[in-house]
């Protein structure tokens, strides 16, 4: 992601050395997006909840329900159904607890890495269960998944701009590569899209993000955590609704 | 030998005047497109720069303008496949390179 951004970067500033010198064209457009699911059989959405785990600073589930509500309220034309959010964890648990008498593995106590997370992922397959959801609500479409927000450290090579004075005091600007300490966090998981008429699975998504700061800096949690729910949301958004992408290119004669 | 030399050079010389007149005639519809792009007039633009490809396949500039034209219609695959056409017709070129940059971050959200 950071190398694509950087190479963006560097393409538009090759890209204003030629335009003075071409018969070129700014030109704004506005790219429309069409939603990856067909949702015209729903007139409503439940963000039923999600499995959670990382730190114990955010609350996964809560905060994640409440985020992708709001935005659907704003953002969507689907009604969103405002109920309590499903204790997904217990749902999965008890589920396990009744196959484990035919010897499958138990869910673990905390949700602490991804393969942690795997255990409850079997909620998702259940249909009768998001049958039954499906027909308390009316049959909406249910968004659910998986959501893993964890503590992130990494040593890297930073790149920062250090003032330096020569012999004759004149004061340059140089850039100095230092290894540094970095902290942040990784959010990581799954948005499932489920049919609320027969508890299948429409559609699901699996997503990466990171953030790192320098090591002294003391960032909330709860505020890294809305920074990197902000990188998803377009991306979930279009999944229900065609979006309008503005942007400008340059024509060329 | 020296015939076949020739007829070749004979060819090419008939050649280049036709060549240039294809880019002439593209050229002035890759004009004309362009004052209807920016007057919000974009399928008249498709057509015209669809017209200047058809004279002038090698001419970067109108894929490139056809490419961002099909963007802005949400076309998406039409649109890479023109912006491949001007990349690979005119390697480097920066502002065709930046216009696809633009572009692959937005195609590539819709297929993440």
């Amino acid at each position: 992601m950071i190398a694509r951004r950087v190479s963006l970067l560097a393409s538009l500033g090759a890209a204003l050395a030629v335009v003075a010198c071409t018969n070129s064209f700014e030109i704004p457009i506005e790219t429309p997006i069409r939603p990856k699911l067909d949702v015209a059989a729903f007139q409503r959405v439940l963000v039923a909840g999600f499995i959670a785990g990382g730190t114990e600073d955010v609350d996964g589930n809560l905060e994640t329900t409440r985020l992708l509500r709001s935005q659907l309220r704003t953002k969507s034309e689907l009604r969103v159904i405002d109920s309590d959010v499903l204790p997904l964890q217990d749902v999965a648990t008890e589920g396990r607890n009744g196959d484990s008498a035919g010897g499958a593995a138990s869910t673990p106590q905390a949700i602490k890495e991804q393969k942690d997370l795997e255990a409850y992922e079997h909620v998702f397959a259940n249909i009768e269960y998001w049958k039954r959801i499906g027909e308390e609500y009316q049959q909406p479409l249910i968004v659910t998944g998986t959501v893993l927000f964890t503590p992130l450290q990494r040593n890297q090579i930073v790149q920062r701009e250090q003032e330096v004075y020569d012999s004759f005091g004149r004061r340059r600007v140089v850039p100095v590569r230092t290894y540094q300490e970095r902290k942040g966090f990784s959010l990581d998981g799954r948005f499932i899209f489920i049919d609320g008429h027969s508890g299948a699975t429409l559609h699901s998504e699996s997503f990466n993000e990171q953030i790192l700061y320098n090591a002294n800096q003391t960032t909330p949690a709860l505020s890294s955590y809305f920074e990197l729910m902000d990188r998803l949301i377009p991306s979930f958004l279009s999944t229900l609704s065609s979006q309008k992408i503005k942007g400008t290119r340059i024509l060329l004669q | 030998m020296r015939i076949a030399a020739l007829t070749v050079a004979v060819f090419a010389l008939a050649a280049a005047p036709l060549a240039a007149d294809a880019r002439s005639d593209a050229k002035k519809q890759v004009e004309f497109g362009i004052t209807v792009a920016q007057r919000g007039l974009w399928r008249e633009a498709i057509y015209r720069w669809e017209r200047a490809t058809q004279i002038d396949p090698t001419y970067a500039a109108a894929h490139n303008n056809l490419a961002i034209a099909y963007e802005h219609e949400g076309d998406l695959n039409k649109a890479r496949v023109a912006y491949e056409k001007a990349l690979e017709l005119e390697p480097g070129n920066a502002l065709i390179k930046q216009n696809y940059e633009l572009f692959k971050e937005i195609n590539d959200r819709t297929t993440r």
